[in-house]
């Protein structure tokens, strides 16, 4: 159902500011989201202030900096720091993307950094992705096949594997599902432009024999169809990749095969 | 993992304007649910004035002032430009429902040609009627 606020647990207060590094002459400012479970209390958003002449220049930077050096209790995910493992996905500047390769200087006002909108929050900037990998997982995530194995592997030509592109990209860094409203709004139920994108993926694999148990699969007025194109998830992928696009072609799939 | 505070985590913050950046395809979309929305009071606005004129020619002269004073006129002005634009959302669904223009460059070109499109066809609805 639409949603418009924040539960009363989940209503953020204003939080601690930290010192501002001294004899620093290039400062920036941070406001960070907050939450200890252990705390009992509202989440809370801090405020940093970092030396930018001693710091890299992605929002990932900035975030181990100030761990390391003003408040080591700062909890995120982070891991490749070069747009590959997809752990960094947070919302930063009003949008998510992958703080390790989001630049500071495409940012003009104060650095905000949220965890991944309208999750479940485990610590600080690290959301509870336990449903969105179980959504991954309902869509058969791997080769189906019915015929027998070959004797080497399961050959693809040229241009079937060219299908692929746009599509194996994908690192599952949830950062389009969580900017999609409807994925906000029926989440429990609406797979989210990630599932659907790997859908797709296995879909239109060539060496795939599942396709029309995938479809029967998709076939629901949730799953599949709450996708309204309201595009968010093409705008905001790290990666580039068009998950609006690989939706609209399963939908299209679908009404292809009723004929 | 023991105590594991699972069944109170706070919700992440979601909303549209102030923690996430409103776009063009999300702002044009939501508008055209909006829009639809709307129109479905305008059209019963317009469904009491017809059963106005069926009533008696005393309770239409009651209605039909109503919603053809400066208020009315300005309700109906907003009413069409909601017609527009919700038509032109409907267009734009219909091109990509045939699988075309789904980038998000053109997406938002579209969304613009929206706002644009029904504002200059409401006024020359206004012109014409």
């Amino acid at each position: 159902m639409v949603q418009l606020t924040l539960p009363k647990n989940s209503k953020i207060t204003t939080g601690k500011t930290w010192p501002k590094p001294e004899g620093a002459t290039n400062v920036r400012k941070f406001q960070i989201y907050r939450y200890n479970p252990d705390a009992g209390k509202n989440p809370s958003v801090d405020t940093y202030f970092v030396d930018m002449d001693k710091c890299g220049p992605m929002v990932l930077d900035a975030l181990i900096k100030i761990k390391n050096e003003i408040d080591a209790t700062l909890t995120f995910r982070r891991s490749c720091r070069e747009g590959i493992c997809g752990s960094c996905a947070m919302n930063i500047d009003g949008i998510n993307t992958l703080a390790c390769i989001y630049g500071m200087d495409e940012i003009k006002a104060d650095v905000k950094i949220y965890p991944l909108p309208h999750m479940p929050v485990v610590k600080d900037l690290i959301p509870d992705l336990t449903h969105f990998y179980a959504q991954h997982a309902s869509i058969m995530p791997w080769l189906e096949t019915k015929t027998n194995k070959p004797a080497k592997e399961w050959r693809q030509s040229i241009d079937d594997r060219k299908k692929l592109d746009g599509l194996y990209e994908c690192v599952m860094c949830a950062c389009c599902s969580t900017s999609c409203p409807s994925y906000w709004w029926n989440g429990d139920k609406y797979l989210g432009p990630a599932a659907l994108l790997h859908a797709y993926r296995w879909i239109i694999d060539s060496r795939d024999e599942a396709t029309g148990e995938r479809l029967d699969d998709l076939e629901d007025p949730f799953k599949l169809y709450r996708c309204h194109t309201i595009m968010n998830c093409s705008k905001t992928c790290p990666k580039g990749l068009n998950p609006a696009k690989a939706i609209a072609s399963i939908k299209g799939m679908m009404i292809e095969r009723t004929h | 993992m023991a105590d594991v505070n699972r069944g109170n985590r706070p919700l992440s913050p979601f909303m549209i304007g102030p923690y996430y950046r409103p776009q063009m395809t999300s702002i044009s979309s939501i508008m055209v649910r909006i829009t639809g929305i709307a129109l479905l009071g305008a059209a019963l606005l317009v469904v009491w004035w017809l059963l106005a004129a069926a009533t008696s020619s005393s309770y239409y002269d009651v209605v039909n002032g109503l919603l053809t004073c400066w208020f009315g006129d300005l309700i109906m002005f907003a009413a069409t430009w909601a017609l527009w634009f919700h038509v032109l959302g409907m267009v734009r669904h219909a091109i990509w429902d045939f699988g075309y223009c789904i980038e998000v460059a053109i997406s938002e070109k579209m969304g613009w040609g929206m706002f644009i499109g029904a504002s200059i066809l409401t006024v020359i609805t206004a012109i014409v009627v």
